[in-house]
């Protein structure tokens, strides 16, 4: 067992982008080599720890030998004796089996690193069955993560490192490496079946087909088998301590603290004490075996990104989501009531705001989408903020539902955390195909507000922007998260609770029409003149009892109506109170640091953090680019015309086949262009610079109206 | 338009004059007005104070005239106030009630109105809340909600009315049309089974189910007034005369002379007979009931109805003595048993998590998974 490094590229290129900077391929965002972007951090000023050594190959001791040589690491910190290298960022990999615990794997590995202070994003990318063959294709499963100490956007492009469980998740992988990077196999998993099974013709380890990269071959299984043996684990589940030996090793390569990991795996395994000392010692013997193994010349330091003061958190989008549906109740001084029929992406808020009941949140494991919603509208008939979740699916089986909300004129939000379609399409993929359904996929006319967030930590603000719309003007709202979202991460700065906004609305308590002999009765459709919102009158209060339904009513009273004279009315001020809210809500920005922007890329959604890394590679090439991101898709900020007019070329990037572009195109008369990308994963910043160079570079070619595509330009 | 009210013209700030804070309101408990009014007494009301301003719409000569006059009989006699009651409704002819109640009411869409009641019924449980319903809108386009509400027991009174037609779609067959129906849809004859909604709503273990005609007032009243004093799912199948799509469905059974022979009341307690002289009676033989002469088997052979046996097989049984209205068939309450409703269940638990975690505090809950701090 060798390290066969074997790449020509330099050690540093291969492991992240090391701080001297340096023709290093840039494989995160931009900032460390670019020169002209603006990290946070010290990026440039950072000294390395310690001399770097040569990249001189070591000799593996055999397995057994690191878990032979006592648990060394027991929390000392880092790496007494191997140099120090620092990174100002890197992007890594961990790709194996479903059954593997990749995607716990990796979020330990990126909760340690945000302990750490560093900046981060997370990229899980999982197949939608839960336990697919072992060592197949299509059973891999792989979380990828940037850690950086300067502020970054997305999860990164390629990988500085992969971490391969099997062939599988090698062959699945690879592609996406560039040459230089580093590569981490369990050689135990590249026997001849497993090999058969990943389409392997020859071991790729043995055949020079990753000559290109430095690769380091290491054999997890057998040594965490040997490792767990004092746990007294049976042999066949002593092997699924295998993540934790992987964690151990990159844990030690790049200097992460490992007590959050010993810490975490004593909590979460504190019923099993048997799986919790296995876990343990696998993970601990990975530790070692970096340190005594020689593998590495030396090891990489992160530093804590400069992030604003604060406290932060690690968070997700749906949990964010969760908890800004938790706010958005404290702030409205309304109980949360989630009616929702499991689906993924978005099962995740159901299960964290079923633990909220202290919150007063009520949730219904609905019998299907259809009653998710209709529960939720119940709920908010009685006064209660309702909301259901879903993705495009059940989205799809919520629409008469919608349109009834839309026509009871209740407060009801309806979260569609998208993914792949049509039909079941990707379950766990992502996508921004849903939009074009929020905004018309309902019979007549039935106009529903829209927001999206851009980023895991927006989702929070974005529920509580949602339910200030529903509220104030008695709405249903629609708000388009997606996978990429969902279950991507990020430093979150906690947001000051006092500072949250008051978006209480009150009931209705008193009749409010006065007849011609002089006295009151309710009329349920009386319109505030401002908002044009109805009153909310809920069930139990006293003279205000009344009607109301799905029906067509009469302007005012609310009575059935069939006139069509009243029904033009009531059309008409169904629109004109959505379109209203774009009064009412935040004009759009601008990022023009040169004020002089040649093009405009204007973006919604989860696509903020591509776009904005992107454009800011391309600046640094000398382009003279804009973005604006959209959050309000429904109704458009008021200042969008006057923004998208202002460029003279528009570039609307989607993980569809251009629907927003064809809104902007449509409502603005813009020649706008698409860039499209529906390939299931988000887009890489790359792609979004290639596209704004091309853009700039030979708009006059491209025919009016015409699309790029991400797979033309990478 | 000549309407009252149009944007920027509306007689100025009434609907918002009108409004209050909710103030006070603590998240999670249930919005102000509803503990407020249970502490007032209830008004002495006439069925005129139930019945609201809308013309009736029906088809004249519906059996729907005779249930909502029932139904508006009973109001006052419940000792429940108007404001504290809903009606939600699906889609259907038998849907247009609540438009005809002076309480508050929900007219949805089709099939959905058990849904909706569920997310009301849990998050206003002190709320008296009726869902009408017919067999096409509670059996077919429904049929799943009606099922999951009356297994989850949520506290609503359904009545369903059952005319076996689709009326309000001008006569295509339903899911409880006899075989053979020959309608717009079928002109060679339905060929769907049917099914029975009490054998349905017995099969889902609803805690109360009940079933009554449009001919006989006074039943009606009484089966309602079981019903709504029921804690729980209450499912009363109504057998209704369309007099338009389906007129004389239930004339084998429902008719002054055939009632007292095919008619079999079911009395809690008591041995299961009918017949002008009660000369037929029930028993339960292998697993099945049958209708037998009671002075062929005596007295003491016929099975006696207990309406609150936790095993509802007999209920069942029972329901399965008649394959459809032309042969003797019981009706009253089937089945009366005692089960945590859904809402206090959902509420028991937030509150119990109130007491042992206290009331939610969102800084705390920002802050509970690992953080950090940047200085």
């Amino acid at each position: 067992m060798a390290d066969v490094a074997t790449g020509a590229q330099s050690p540093r290129a291969a492991l992240g982008t090391a701080v001297e900077g340096g023709p290093a391929p840039d494989p995160g965002d931009t900032a460390g080599t670019a020169g002209t972007a603006e990290p946070a951090g010290p990026a440039g000023t950072a000294e390395p720890a310690g001399p770097a050594g040569t990249a001189g190959p070591g000799d593996a001791p055999e397995p057994g030998d690191a878990a032979g040589g006592g648990l060394a690491a027991e929390g000392t910190g880092p790496t007494a004796g191997v140099p120090h290298r620092v990174l100002d960022q890197v992007v890594v990999r961990f790709a194996g089996d479903s059954g593997d615990g990749m995607q716990l794997t990796g979020d330990r590995f990126t909760t340690s690193s945000a302990m750490l202070g560093n900046d981060l994003s997370t990229l899980p990318d999982f197949p939608a069955e839960i336990r697919a063959p072992a060592g197949t294709l299509a059973g891999v499963s792989a979380f990828q993560v940037h850690i950086s100490d300067h502020d970054i956007l997305t999860p990164g492009d390629r990988p500085d490192v992969l971490v391969a469980m099997n062939p599988a998740a090698l062959r699945a992988n690879v592609g996406d490496l560039d040459p230089g990077a580093t590569i981490l196999v369990n050689t135990d998993a590249f026997e001849e079946r497993n090999l058969a099974k990943a389409g392997y013709a020859s071991n790729p380890l043995r055949d020079g087909t990753l000559d290109r990269f430095r690769v380091l071959e290491v054999a997890m299984t057998s040594m965490t088998m040997e490792a767990v043996k004092p746990s007294g684990t049976k042999p066949r589940d002593a092997e699924r301590s295998k993540n934790f030996f992987a964690l151990g090793l990159v844990s030690f390569m790049y200097t992460r603290p490992v007590e959050p990991t010993l810490a975490w795996i004593a909590g979460r395994f504190a019923r099993t004490p048997m799986v919790a000392q296995a876990n343990t010692l696998a993970f601990k013997a990975g530790w070692n075996f970096g340190e005594t193994a020689e593998l590495f010349d030396s090891v990489y330091e992160v530093r804590p990104a400069h992030l604003e003061p604060g406290t932060y958190t690690n968070i997700s989008g749906n949990t964010a989501m969760a908890w800004g549906l938790v706010a958005a109740g404290q702030l409205a001084r309304l109980p949360v009531f989630l009616g929702s029929y499991p689906i993924t992406p978005a099962s995740d808020i159901l299960h964290e705001l079923s633990k909220r009941k202290n919150f007063g949140v009520r949730t219904v494991q609905a019998e299907d989408e259809i009653a998710g919603i209709g529960a939720a509208l119940g709920a908010a008939y009685g006064g209660a903020l309702g909301v259901t979740t879903t993705s495009g699916p059940g989205i799809a089986l919520k629409s008469e539902t919608m349109g009834l909300a839309v026509s009871l004129e209740l407060p009801l939000l309806i979260l569609d955390i998208q993914r792949g379609g049509p039909s079941t399409g990707l379950p766990t993929k992502t996508e921004q195909a849903d939009l074009l359904q929020a905004m018309f996929g309902r019979h007549g006319e039935s106009p529903i507000p829209i927001v999206a967030p851009a980023t895991p930590g927006d989702c929070f603000f974005v529920a509580i922007e949602a339910a200030r719309i529903a509220l104030k003007y008695r709405t249903p709202v629609l708000v388009l998260s997606d996978g990429y979202l969902a279950n991507g991460a990020e430093p979150w700065r906690l947001p000051v609770v006092e500072d949250l906004p008051d978006i209480s609305v009150p009931f209705a308590s008193e009749p409010n029409h006065r007849r011609d002999d002089g006295s009151y009765d309710f009329w349920p459709y009386l319109r505030d003149p401002v908002t044009l919102a109805r009153p909310w009158a809920v069930p139990g209060t006293s003279g205000l009892e009344h009607r109301i339904g799905g029906l067509e009513k009469a302007d005012g009273s609310g009575d059935v109506s069939y006139s069509p004279a009243n029904h033009e009315t009531m059309v008409r001020l169904r629109a004109a109170k959505v379109a209203g809210i774009a009064a009412d809500i935040a004009a759009l920005e601008v990022d023009d640091p040169g004020g002089n922007g040649e093009l405009l890329v204007l973006g919604w959604g989860s696509t903020y953090g591509a776009i904005t890394a992107g454009a800011r590679r391309a600046r640094a090439r000398g382009a003279k680019v804009a973005t604006a991101h959209l959050r309000h898709l429904n109704p458009f900020p008021p200042n969008l015309a006057e923004v998208v007019r202002g460029y003279e070329r528009v570039l609307v990037p989607e993980m569809n086949l251009g629907q927003l572009v064809r809104l902007v195109r449509a409502e603005l008369l813009v020649d706008a262009r698409a860039l499209s990308k529906v390939s299931g994963q988000p887009f890489r910043a790359g792609e979004i610079e290639a596209a704004i160079m091309e853009m700039l570079e030979a708009p006059a070619a491209r025919p009016v109206g015409s699309e790029l595509t991400a797979g033309s330009l990478s | 338009m000549t309407d009252t009210v149009t944007p920027g013209l509306a007689a100025a700030g009434t609907a918002a004059a009108a409004a209050t804070t909710p103030g006070a309101a603590t998240p999670g408990a249930a919005p102000s007005g509803a503990t407020a009014a249970s502490a007032r007494p209830v008004a002495v009301t006439t069925k005129k104070d139930w019945t609201s301003d809308q013309e009736v719409r029906w088809c004249p000569g519906c059996g729907d005239y005779s249930i909502l006059t029932a139904v508006q009989m009973l109001m006052p006699e419940l000792g429940v106030r108007r404001e504290d009651t809903v009606f939600v409704s699906g889609i259907g002819c038998s849907s247009r009630f609540p438009y005809y109640m002076s309480t508050y009411g929900m007219h949805s869409i089709h099939g959905r109105a058990p849904a909706i009641a569920t997310g009301l019924a849990v998050s206003r449980p002190e709320l008296d809340i009726w869902v009408i319903t017919g067999d096409g809108d509670a059996l077919s386009i429904g049929g799943n909600h009606l099922l999951h509400a009356l297994r989850r027991n949520v506290n609503l009174t359904i009545l369903l009315f059952n005319n076996q037609i689709y009326g309000l779609t001008k006569g295509q067959y339903s899911p409880t049309s006899e075989p053979g129906k020959v309608t717009k849809s079928t002109p060679f004859g339905s060929l769907d089974h049917p099914y029975n909604p009490v054998s349905l709503a017995l099969g889902a273990e609803a805690t109360f189910v009940a079933r009554t005609h449009d001919m006989d007032r006074k039943h009606m009243m009484e089966t309602f007034r079981r019903a709504h004093a029921h804690r729980g799912a209450s499912l009363v199948e109504i057998y209704q005369n369309c007099n338009v799509f389906n007129d004389g469905a239930f004339d084998a059974i429902l008719t002054k002379d055939a009632r007292p022979q095919m008619l079999i009341p079911l009395q809690d307690g008591e041995p299961i007979r009918f017949g002008p002289e009660g000369e037929r009676g029930v028993v339960i033989e292998d697993g099945t009931a049958r209708v037998v002469e009671v002075a062929e088997v005596g007295v003491d052979a016929l099975a006696v109805h207990d309406e609150h046996r936790e095993d509802p097989s007999l209920a069942f049984m029972l329901s399965r003595l008649a394959a459809g209205p032309y042969t003797p068939t019981p009706i009253g309450v089937f089945r009366d048993v005692e089960r945590a409703d859904y809402a206090s269940l959902v509420n028991g638990q937030v509150e119990a998590a109130m007491v042992e975690k206290g009331p939610g505090d969102l800084a705390s809950l920002l802050a509970s998974g690992s953080t950090w701090t940047v200085d």
